[in-house]
C-alpha cells in the first residue's frame, strides 16, 4: 500500500493490493470494561472527563436517536476499501478541522485504546475521549463515554461499489442530556454534519479525490428519555469549563503546597 | 433467517454473519414475526458466526422498533464472547438474555 505523504499532498500512485479481509471477533472488539482509563497522555492533551466514565449505547442517552450516514466515492482512483481505512486509522487526527484535536494512543485505533479529543463547539471547550470499541481492516468504530455531547457510536468503514471505492462516515447516537439535546436542535447537529463532512473530503483528498459528500439521515427514535435527564451532572462541555474557570485556584494550592514542602 | 411461532412468541433464528448487509433480511424476518399481534420477539444467535459494530448498531434499531409496537425483545445463544459484547455495548440492560430456548420463552410466556 502506498503511504500517504507527510505533507497531505494527494498520492498522485496508489497500488491495488488483493483485498484479503481477515476477520477475527477475539481481537477486532474492545476487552470487556467496567470504566475507562486512560494509560498515557499523548503531549499536549487534556485527559477530562474521560477517567473512570462507563461507555454509553445509544440506549443510555436522552435525546432523539439519530442514524447518519455520510459517504464519499472515490472515483477515478485504484484503492481498495482495506487501504482507505489503513491511511484512516493512521492519520486519523489529521483529517478533522482544527479546532476538533484527536489525541490516539501510541498504539493507535485499536480496539480498546482510548482517543483523547479537545474539541471546541461553537468557541467553547469540550474536552472528553472516545474508546475505540471495535476494528478490523475495513472498518473501526468508536463508542462515546458518560458526559460526552452523543451517547452512541462512529463508524468509519470502506466498501466497494460496483468497483468504486466508498468512504462512509455512519454515527447512531442521541444527545447525552438535555442541553446537548437543545444546543444539537439549534446548532449543533449542523456543526456535526460539517464537520464529517470535512473528514470524508479531507480523506478524499488524501487519495487525490475530489468529491461530494452525501448525507443520509434517519431519526429511529423521534423521543426523549427523560429517565437520562440526569446525565446532565456530568456533561463535559460544562465540566470543561469549571474546570478551565478554576484554573487559578488550581495554581494558588499548588504554589502553597510547593512552599509548604520547600 | 427463519421465523418460528411459539405460542405468544415469535423465534428469528439467525444465520450467518451479522453486519450492516444483513439489515434487509432481518427486518423482514421481524416484520414476519410480528404477523398476528405477537408480543415477544426471541433471537436465536446459536446459528450466528460473526457480528461487527454495524450488526450492534442493527440490533439497536431493531429493539427501537420492538419498543415502538410494544412488544418485547429477548435472545438467547449467544457465546461468551458475544455476550461480552453485549455487556460491552451496554445492550444487556435492554435486551433480557437467556441461555437456551426454553429459559426465553418461559420468560417470555410470563411477560
Amino acid at each position: 500500500m502506498a503511504a500517504p505523504s507527510n505533507d497531505h499532498e494527494p498520492l498522485e500512485h496508489v497500488e491495488q493490493s488483493p483485498a484479503v479481509v481477515t476477520r477475527n471477533s477475539e481481537t477486532s472488539w474492545a476487552p470487556r470494561i467496567s470504566t475507562l482509563t486512560v494509560t498515557e497522555v499523548p503531549t499536549g492533551a487534556v485527559n477530562l472527563n474521560v477517567e473512570g466514565r462507563r461507555v454509553v449505547s445509544p440506549l443510555q442517552g436522552f435525546g432523539q436517536l439519530w442514524q447518519k450516514t455520510y459517504r464519499i466515492r472515490f472515483e477515478g482512483v485504484q484503492v481498495t476499501p482495506q487501504e482507505v481505512v489503513s491511511v484512516w486509522k493512521a492519520h486519523f487526527p489529521e483529517f478533522h478541522p482544527p479546532q476538533n484535536r484527536f489525541y490516539p494512543s501510541i498504539a493507535g485505533m485499536r480496539p480498546g485504546e482510548v482517543v483523547l479529543i479537545n474539541a471546541s463547539v461553537q468557541g467553547l471547550p469540550v474536552d472528553a475521549g472516545v474508546m475505540v470499541l471495535y476494528a478490523d481492516d475495513e472498518s473501526f468504530t468508536v463508542m462515546t463515554p458518560e458526559g460526552f455531547p452523543e451517547a452512541g457510536w462512529n463508524t468509519f468503514s470502506a466498501y466497494d461499489d460496483d468497483g468504486v471505492t466508498v468512504a462512509q462516515v455512519q454515527s447512531m447516537g442521541r444527545a447525552n442530556d438535555p442541553i446537548y439535546e437543545i444546543s444539537y436542535r439549534l446548532f449543533a447537529a449542523k456543526a456535526q454534519e460539517r464537520i464529517w463532512a470535512h473528514v470524508l473530503t479531507q480523506l478524499a483528498a488524501r487519495f487525490g479525490v475530489q468529491g461530494e459528500v452525501t448525507i443520509d439521515k434517519v431519526c429511529v427514535d423521534p423521543k426523549v428519555q427523560w429517565s437520562e435527564a440526569k446525565n446532565v451532572w456530568q456533561n463535559a462541555g460544562a465540566r470543561t469549563m469549571l474546570y478551565l474557570v478554576l484554573t487559578p485556584v488550581r495554581w494558588v494550592r499548588s504554589r502553597i503546597r510547593s512552599r509548604g514542602k520547600a | 433467517m427463519d421465523v418460528r411461532r411459539m405460542n405468544k412468541a415469535s423465534i428469528i433464528d439467525i444465520q450467518g454473519d451479522v453486519t450492516a448487509f444483513a439489515e434487509d433480511v432481518l427486518m423482514s424476518a421481524y416484520t414476519e414475526a410480528s404477523e398476528g399481534g405477537v408480543r415477544v420477539i426471541i433471537l436465536n444467535f446459536s446459528g450466528m458466526d460473526y457480528m461487527n459494530s454495524s450488526g450492534v448498531g442493527l440490533l439497536v434499531t431493531l429493539l427501537i422498533r420492538v419498543n415502538r409496537q410494544k412488544q418485547k425483545l429477548l435472545i438467547y445463544g449467544l457465546s461468551e464472547h458475544y455476550r461480552h459484547i453485549f455487556e460491552l455495548t451496554r445492550l444487556d440492560e435492554a435486551i433480557g438474555i437467556y441461555a437456551t430456548e426454553a429459559e426465553a420463552l418461559a420468560a417470555g410466556n410470563s411477560a
